[in-house]
């Protein structure tokens, strides 16, 4: 690690104010950072804490929800209305890391943490498009059991790892960023983007932009959601593939769907076509295998993950299986 | 669900008797205890209250220290002047340093030395295990003496600096160049000139009549084949040290497993005399075979020597997966022939793992089908290929650990072919005795194990059919095999006795504790073979001047220091006997005719005739009796007798029909291991023996690219092991029958809980599947 300073911000502004560069950079519970730090890959010689802001989940006057980004995982996962309401995002942060880290974890943070890709991590011994652009990519050819099969490209196959980012996807969240020119409101299905061949370029904020809350939509009545992690032990690793589902059904027939999966892809992968397909059928084990079909009609896969493409049709299945039981 | 705990309850038990096992509270017996057959002639005062040491549940001496946070690791000596050291290691498997870039560094705050294969004082090669008695290293490896590059993650040179941050970002701003040689990284490519090899001097090749042609005419037959990954070393404890060099000492605060062979093999390093050295290591957080002699001590200690500081050295866990080696792969064929009735008539297991060339390690995976089974004919063979990697070395139950999956996950398949219980066949070919030495088994009772664990299990005899049901998404089925891991027993222990006036003693063993018990086991043993109360004992351990050259390796440190406490304890006597008052009875009586029980000696052919121990101590000049010896000779296990332990472990699977997702949910192991001289220490062995084991099978492995030999998991978050949520109820029990030719009637307990369970969940994972699972780890891609 380098030596850097550390401060406190009192305010977004203020927040916004210390931020003077690319030396500069946002602190939440540091459960991320501080790692990338150790491992040489971020190197930042001015941290300034925001954990001090944006603590609290209100309730909006169009029924939803606004979730300040430096909100503790923990307390989000724990919040009645959001139990309640948007349990699959409950169940998402709890399917996430460990409880100590989730107590210490902040929302923003969570958005934004980076991936878990080994060839990332290892500064010293292994090329990596993501930190060095242009220098080639060690996980194709190498270990990549976690890595993805939706949005990759040749120069990138990392996924992003964040459990709860999948079911913010499904909720139509939206992220509520500050910065030197102004505010700025960003559904986080765009939030993040594809790498490309531009890996190291990986959600649309600018330099010294300050997440500051989460939007949640009014939720919808009847819409049953859940979210089914899938892993290499039964707790504290990241998806292999995670399902964020939900599904409304009236009269017989499915009239909304959603669908979003973890661990396959760079992003929060909303598949929406596999949704569209859904919608106006009967909530049965063929409309399910039909709609998983198209959610990874794209995929490409590596050595190591041929695998996912099959797991993560299972899951959509069982998982909506799931939901239309329920409904039943 | 079974819950017996077995320290739930206490009873007296019968050392003679054979037949244990009747309910469980019978495996539970952890009574007050004479001491084991053989060992005793005349039958001593009963030993009671205080005076029972053996099999009473004592809690670890150590136990409140480390909770309280008071017990000092390796890495937590100050000195003044002390400096940090941090290690840069190499990217590349085999080639040439060209150049080093050490001029930022040694800019860079805080930095006192940077010290690199340029500027290292000159040293010897380190002896690695096996190449002398008292090898302690894990590769004689040349350390920092020229630019050559063996494996991808050789230290390439050492910064130290006031703070452990300083040191840490001096050694990123080191650059190093290389000329890349070609390197063997690649299993497959070894394989290719693999060479049949030999391990703790012996060959590893078996031949015992004509087993490929057995194989053929057999009437049924079963070929298959293993694959196994590398594992690390991952103690709670990374390693450290912390070292001083003052008044011509070279003083090392150690995590060693065996300081006194620690202390000789870094004093020849050094060109020192071993006296030279003064290594400690009171506490160790955990050892598996991974705390011997790696590269970070000489580097420390040279660092010291030319920074003229001393130095704390403690490994990041990259460093300890980049620098202490573990569990080599393997590759095994397994392939059994049998008449109908199940009875072999071949058993082959061969196949290739890989080492250095700068060791003599080859994993032993063949050793329980040399001594589980009989067979008519035999063929056991290991080839070792050498490649470019980090030195493998020992890691909990070497051979074992694999060798019992493999071979237990054939047995069930040839169970199944044959239309046999699994238990049942194994019964059929229990060996009357050693099937490949013919010596007489000094005390085996596996079979009662079988049949105990299969009671509290609730196993459900098979006959070629699958039992697994289905519970919603669930596939569940139950899978059973044996344990198994040998007796043994090194030369070099010694233990002094120094009786005190006030009643108590002080036990000196240079023994190591990595936390699994020795000085509650120690007292203990010295408690009922002195005579004087467990809590009067008080037990000095971990420093190579003390007397012994222990090492606590293959569950075999509590047999030495037991032998070591029998051999000073008749010595002790002798120092009694001449103290003895001409007024008393007992005066002019031989040691051979002495005992020591209930605080006083005492006439053998007369126990009532007595003198109470702090009399005869008053007596002596110095006031206090000392005596000192070494353990016998190591004849039991290496010529006499086939010592072996056993068990017999069943667990309960379930699958995922989704998601292949696997998980344990009970797990019941009873093991015949000897005497249980402590059934809380015992308890904890096999369970996180057990543990371990459900890692290996379901989770662990490292990832060692191939295209440049480097591991791409080189930490917790990478490297998988259970979290609680994986690890089940795990029930325990053991047959607590006396070996009557081990030390204490104890046969050892660190290392039998590895071997067993990942056959077990293997074929438990087929009951309840159907699918075959034969690469480790058996991860939900297979079975989906
Ligand atoms: C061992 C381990 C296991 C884990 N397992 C899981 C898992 O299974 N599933 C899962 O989803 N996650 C997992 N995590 C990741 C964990 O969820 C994240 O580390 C955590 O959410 C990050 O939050 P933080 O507040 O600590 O962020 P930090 O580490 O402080 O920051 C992360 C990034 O966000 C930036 N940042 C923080 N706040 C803001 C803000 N308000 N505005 C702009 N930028 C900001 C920082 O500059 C930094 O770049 C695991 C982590 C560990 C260490
Ligand atoms: S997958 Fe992406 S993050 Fe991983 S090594 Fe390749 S470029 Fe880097």
């Amino acid at each position: 690690m380098n030596p850097l300073t550390y401060e406190k911000a009192t305010s977004s502004a203020d927040a916004l104010e210390r931020h003077d560069g690319d030396a500069a950079k946002f602190l939440g519970a540091g459960t991320n950072l501080v790692d990338l730090m150790r491992e040489g890959i971020a190197t930042p010689t001015r941290l300034i804490d925001v954990t001090g802001l944006a603590q609290g989940i209100e309730e909006q006057s169009d029924g939803g929800l606004r979730i300040g980004a430096g909100v503790s995982n923990t307390a989000v996962a724990d919040d009645t209305t959001i139990r309640a309401e948007y349990p699959a995002l409950s169940r998402a942060i709890l399917a996430g890391a460990s409880a100590q880290i989730r107590n210490m974890a902040t929302v923003g943070g969570n958005i934004l943490q980076r991936t878990r890709c080994s060839y990332f991590y290892d500064v010293a011994g292994s090329r990596c498009n993501k930190r060095t652009p242009g220098e080639g990519c060690d996980a194709i050819g190498g270990f990549n059991r976690a890595h993805g099969i939706l949005g990759v490209s040749d120069s990138c196959i990392a996924t992003h790892p964040s459990d709860m980012s999948v079911a913010l996807s499904l909720y139509d969240a939206v992220i509520n960023v500050e910065g030197d020119q102004g505010t700025r409101s960003i559904p986080i299905n765009d939030f993040y983007v594809l790498p490309g061949d531009t890996p190291d370029i990986e959600n649309q904020l600018n330099p010294g932009e300050l997440i500051v809350s989460v939007d949640l939509p009014a939720p919808s009545a009847n819409r049953r959601a859940t979210y089914r992690k899938v892993r290499d032990r039964a707790s504290y690793a990241f998806a292999l593939v995670s399902v964020a589902g939900s599904l409304i059904i009236e009269d017989g027939l499915v009239v909304d769907a959603g669908i979003s999966l973890g661990g396959v892809a760079p992003k929060p992968w909303r598949a929406t076509e596999a949704e569209a397909a859904i919608v106006g059928s009967p909530p049965i084990e063929e409309t399910f295998r039909n709609a998983a079909q198209i959610a990874l009609a794209d995929a490409t896969t590596q050595p190591g993950n041929v695998f996912k493409t099959e797991l993560a049709q299972r899951v959509i299945v069982a998982v909506l299986q799931d939901l239309a039981g329920d409904a039943q | 669900m079974t819950n017996i705990k077995p320290n739930s309850s206490s009873h007296k038990s019968d050392p003679n008797r054979r037949q244990v096992l009747a309910g469980s509270a019978a495996v539970a017996a952890i009574g007050a205890f004479g001491l084991p057959v053989g060992a005793q002639t005349t039958a001593a005062p009963a030993a009671s209250g205080a005076f029972a040491s053996l099999g009473v549940p004592h809690i670890r001496r150590d136990g409140a220290e480390k909770a309280r946070g008071g017990a000092k690791f390796a890495a937590e000596y100050s000195y003044p002047g002390m400096v940090y050291g941090a290690l840069v290691y190499s990217t590349i498997a085999r080639g040439t340093i060209t150049s080093l870039e050490t001029a930022e560094a040694e800019a860079a705050p805080g930095v006192v030395l940077v010290m690199t294969h340029e500027n290292a004082p000159r040293l010897e090669r380190p002896e690695p295990f096996y190449s002398s008695p008292t090898g302690m290293a894990g590769s004689s490896t040349p350390v920092m003496q020229d630019a050559e590059v063996l494996w991808n993650g050789q230290p390439v040179a050492v910064v130290l600096a006031s703070t452990q941050e300083e040191a840490d970002h001096a050694a990123t701003l080191i650059n190093v160049a290389y000329e890349e040689a070609e390197a063997v990284t690649s299993f497959d490519v070894a394989a290719e000139s693999a060479q049949t090899s030999f391990y703790a001097g012996r060959d590893l090749l078996i031949e015992e009549g004509d087993a490929e042609t057995a194989l053929a005419d057999a009437e049924v037959s079963i070929d298959l084949s293993f694959n196994t990954p590398a594992h690390n070393h991952n103690q709670i404890e990374p390693h450290a040290v912390t070292v001083l060099w003052q008044d011509g000492i070279l003083r090392m605060h150690d995590c060693s497993q065996g300081v006194d062979l620690s202390a000789i093999t870094i004093a020849k390093v050094f060109g020192i005399s071993p006296a030279e050295v003064h290594l400690s290591a009171e506490y160790v957080g955990g050892g598996f075979g991974g705390k011997t002699v790696w590269q970070y001590h000489i580097l420390a200690a040279a660092a010291s020597q030319l920074a003229d500081r001393p130095v704390r050295m403690s490994l990041t866990r990259e460093g300890v997966f980049r620098i202490c080696g573990a569990r080599a792969p393997t590759r095994q064929r397994v392939a059994l022939g049998s008449d109908r009735e199940g009875r072999l008539t071949s058993l082959i297991h061969t196949g290739t793992t890989m080492k250095i060339e700068n060791n003599s390690m080859t994993e032993p995976f063949f050793e329980q089908s040399e001594h589980m089974y009989r067979a008519d004919n035999m063929h056991l063979e290991i080839r070792a290929g050498t490649m470019d990697m980090l030195a493998n070395t020992f890691m909990r139950a070497p051979g074992a650990a694999t060798g019992t999956f493999t071979l237990e996950v054939a047995l069930d398949e040839l169970a199944e072919r044959l239309a046999i219980d699994p238990i049942e066949l194994r019964v059929r070919n229990e060996p009357e005795v050693n099937p490949t030495t013919g010596r007489a088994h000094s005390q085996r009772a596996l079979v009662d194990a079988y049949r105990e664990g299969a009671r509290r299990f609730g196993w459900i005899p098979r006959s070629g059919q699958r039992q697994g049901y289905r519970e919603g998404e669930w596939q569940v089925g139950t899978g059973m095999a044996a344990a198994y891991y040998p007796y043994k027993r090194f030369p070099g222990g010694a233990a002094r006795i120094t009786l005190n006036g006030e009643g108590g003693a002080l036990i000196e063993t240079a023994a190591a504790d990595m936390g699994m018990g020795t000085t509650t086991a120690t007292a203990a043993v010295a408690s009922e073979r002195l005579g004087i109360p467990y809590d009067a004992i008080e037990v000095r351990h971990g420093d190579n001047t003390l007397p012994g050259a222990l090492i606590a390796a293959a569950s075999q440190q509590t047999a030495a220091i037991g032998a070591s406490l029998t051999a000073a304890h008749e010595v002790l006597l002798a120092e009694l006997a001449s103290l003895v008052p001409a007024t008393s009875p007992l005066h002019g009586l031989p040691a051979a005719e002495l005992g020591t029980a209930e605080g006083a000696l005492y006439s053998l052919a007369d126990p009532q005739q007595q003198i109470p121990l702090v009399d005869l101590v008053a007596l002596s000049e110095s006031g206090t009796v000392s005596a000192e010896a070494q353990g016998g000779p190591i004849s039991e296990w290496t010529q006499d007798w086939s010592m072996h332990s056993t068990g017999a472990v069943f667990t309960e699977v379930r699958v995922n029909s989704v998601t292949g997702e696997i998980r344990v949910p009970r797990i019941t192991a009873i093991y015949d291991c000897g005497k249980i001289l402590n059934s809380k220490l015992a308890e904890s062995q096999f369970r996180g023996g057990i543990i371990m084991a459900l890692g290996m099978t379901l989770m662990e492995g490292a990832s060692f690219d191939e295209r440049n030999g480097r591991v791409m998991n080189p930490s917790f978050g990478s490297y998988y092991m259970p979290t609680h949520l994986d690890v089940p109820h795990i029930d325990v029990g053991w047959t607590d029958i006396p070996d009557p030719q081990a030390p204490t009637g104890a046969r050892g307990i660190g290392e039998i809980g590895m071997s067993g369970p990942a056959a077990a969940i293997a074929n438990a994972i087929y009951d309840a599947t159907g699918k075959r699972a034969r690469d480790l780890p058996i991860r939900l891609d297979a079975l989906m």
